[in-house]
């Protein structure tokens, strides 16, 4: 019998991690994610899976206690919103620089500075082009409901060992909040430390005689090995983008016009290609479900179909400067973004879309927001 | 009348009275003739091998003039940011509660940058062992000043001396977290003569020691020259520090084990 509750977003992640293996979580209380250390706290892991949870003092060293774990083999991870993550840029950049995997999650709030506790989509630009020092890229991937806050959990441990590198679920505070229905799987157990030495012979776990030993730093003052360190990252980057692109086609078919939106935006937006539909606008979406890296291809795609696309963004206009350089001025790209943690709604959308490609230029009636 | 040795006679097995440890790798060390951090690096290499633990050991190298020890130790290490060792070290250690784990940070490092993460390592009472080598300076970026830097020591940020009332008081960052209950064993030591070599030896041994008690955090504190940073010899740096660093940071155990 299939085993399917009523969750909030922030607990279908925690219980997720529980069941994809996970063997530490290092975090700090922020709301709105508070939930995901309560429920790791109350879910007595030591003794159903002997994960370890562990409340640090500060983003800054739970960070650095998954870079710990993380380098010597373990599936850890840590979870935080936007003011934390920023706190966290440090150890993330050092974790980029050593290619060790883990997952993190950002259940974004509105900023700048302390901002609100109310969701938003204005760390885009922070998570999917590097937000801490250095070139480098992680895996990001935007959940649109709280199944996918519960499939994000494993599928972001296995990208994460799979390319060695950090994978970060970019959700909000409206997905970490909200309760839906989830379906759960079956619990994978922990890797013993046997299995870990055989499968990350990286790894730090003690030096034995069968090997040299195994050292995990950023460091190399010598600039031309410093370039081949950070060459090789870019190959890793590129292949990722080849290989591991995500994302949904929603009514795209047949599609004129095309919404492009992520997370809760994309849930908004799906609503408005209902009522477009409802309307006879041949309106669609495409939900890019890895932010990085990104559907550029399948957009370019859709640009010789579509009319135009409208990014709908709870942001100034971060993920929409991405759509603009994968359709290359093939059509036109507008931006609608509400700020502060406003969630805009499918009505509001729908007619910004109407505003800027259906409606002529004598008709409107007003010029529609552009941030 | 007995005869001398030969240097032939002499390199045989069982004349050896004394050879370099196995654990410390071939490179040539990095740090500044005359410096403490090579016998301090030697001591824990040293007393690693001897307890067997290479295979269960994880160390943790920091930022500042120790941060290339793991070109030095042939154990498993990783590389921490600025200040965060001790968070590292209980990353591992909360995921390997069975294995050695070790950092070994300068002041800068551990008591400015990273006294946050001490502090809370020191309080949560992680079982991990920290080797802190207090200079009083930033050797590895030339030679500033630190928050253990002296009153009236002159550093390349406090070049008319340490002025306390503008730039603070020497943070005894070791006393600090001996008053935590959960460091277990806290001891200050030096390696500039042959007897502290031997005292610290005896001091780094316990701190390994009791690491398999789960009793708390173990912190051997190593009070060394940086004669690079102060701007003398060798000599005169070990004689400096006997005068003026000993006064404010005296030698000896902080806080024992009871019953032991």
């Amino acid at each position: 019998m299939k085993d399917i509750r009523l969750m909030k977003g922030n607990e279908a992640i925690a219980e997720g991690v529980i069941r994809a293996g996970c063997d530490g979580y290092f975090g700090y209380p922020i709301t709105p994610q508070s939930e995901v250390l309560e429920y790791l706290s109350a879910a007595n892991t030591k003794q159903r899976t002997g994960m370890i949870v562990l409340q640090a003092e500060s983003e800054i060293a739970s960070i650095h206690m998954v870079y710990g774990g993380a380098a010597a083999g373990k599936r850890v991870m840590t979870s935080s919103s936007s003011p934390g993550i920023s706190l966290m840029q440090e150890g993330i950049s050092f974790m980029a620089g050593t290619e060790l995997p883990c997952l993190l999650l950002n259940v974004v709030r509105g900023g700048p500075g302390l901002g609100t506790i109310q969701p938003s989509q204005s760390d885009y630009f922070q998570a999917v082009k590097g937000g801490g020092h250095g070139d480098y890229k992680m895996i990001v991937l935007a959940p649109a409901s709280v199944q996918e806050m519960y499939d994000f959990a494993k599928l972001g441990f296995d990208l994460a060992f799979k390319h060695r590198i950090q994978v970060m679920v970019l959700s909000d505070g409206a997905i970490g909040q909200m309760m839906e229905k989830v379906e759960l799987d079956e619990e994978i157990p922990r890797l013993t430390d046997a299995e870990i030495v055989k499968k990350y012979p990286w790894a730090t776990t003690g030096k034995t005689p069968d090997r040299e030993r195994n050292i995990i730093t950023s460091l190399d003052l010598n600039p031309v090995k410093q370039e081949i360190i950070n060459i090789n990252l870019q190959k890793k980057f590129k292949h990722i983008q080849e290989t591991e692109v995500r994302f949904e086609r929603i009514m795209c078919d047949d599609a004129e016009y095309l919404f492009v939106a992520y997370g809760s935006s994309a849930r908004v937006c799906q609503k408005a290609v209902m009522l477009g539909r409802a309307k006879g606008i041949k309106v669609g979406l495409l939900r890019p479900i890895t932010l990085f890296p990104f559907p550029s291809i399948e957009l370019a795609k859709l640009a010789k179909q579509v009319k135009g696309m409208q990014a709908i963004e709870m942001s100034a206009g971060q993920m929409v400067e991405d759509v603009r350089l994968a359709v290359n001025g093939a059509v036109p790209v507008e931006h609608y973004g509400r700020l502060g943690g406003i969630i805009p709604a499918p009505d509001e959308v729908l007619n910004v879309l109407e505003q800027n490609f259906i409606i002529s230029k004598k008709e409107k009636k007003y010029e529609p927001a552009t941030y | 009348m007995s005869q001398l040795l030969t240097r032939e006679e002499i390199c045989v097995p069982e004349n050896e009275v004394y050879s370099r440890t196995c654990l410390l790798t071939d490179a040539a060390l990095s740090y500044c003739p005359g410096c403490g951090h090579g016998t301090a690096h030697r001591l824990i290499m040293e007393t690693i091998e001897e307890m067997n633990l290479q295979a269960d050991t994880i160390g943790v190298a920091p930022v500042g003039c120790s941060v290339l020890a793991y070109d030095f130790m042939d154990i498993d290490m990783q590389q921490a940011a600025h200040g965060r060792a001790p968070a590292v070290a209980t990353g591992i250690k909360r995921l390997y509660p069975n294995k050695f784990v070790f950092t070994y940070q300068g002041d800068g490092d551990l008591a400015a940058i990273g006294t946050g993460e001490t502090i809370h390592a020191c309080n949560r009472g992680e079982n991990i062992t920290i080797f802190f080598v207090n200079n009083g300076i930033y050797g590895m970026t030339g030679g500033q000043m630190a928050p253990t830097t002296l009153p009236g020591m002159k550093t390349a940020t406090s070049p008319y001396g340490r002025d306390t009332e503008t730039m603070g008081y020497p943070l005894k960052i070791t006393e600090l977290i001996a008053m935590l209950p959960g460091t277990y064993y806290v001891t200050r030591q030096s390696v500039h003569t042959p007897a502290n070599v031997r005292k610290c030896k005896k001091a780094i041994e316990k701190a390994i020691q009791y690491q398999k008690l789960n009793k708390g955090l173990c912190f051997v504190e190593i009070v060394s020259n940086c004669n690079s940073g102060w701007k003398m010899t060798p000599l005169e740096s070990n004689k400096w520090m006997e005068e003026n660093m000993f006064p404010m940071y005296p030698l000896g155990d902080i806080k024992v084990p009871k019953q032991i």
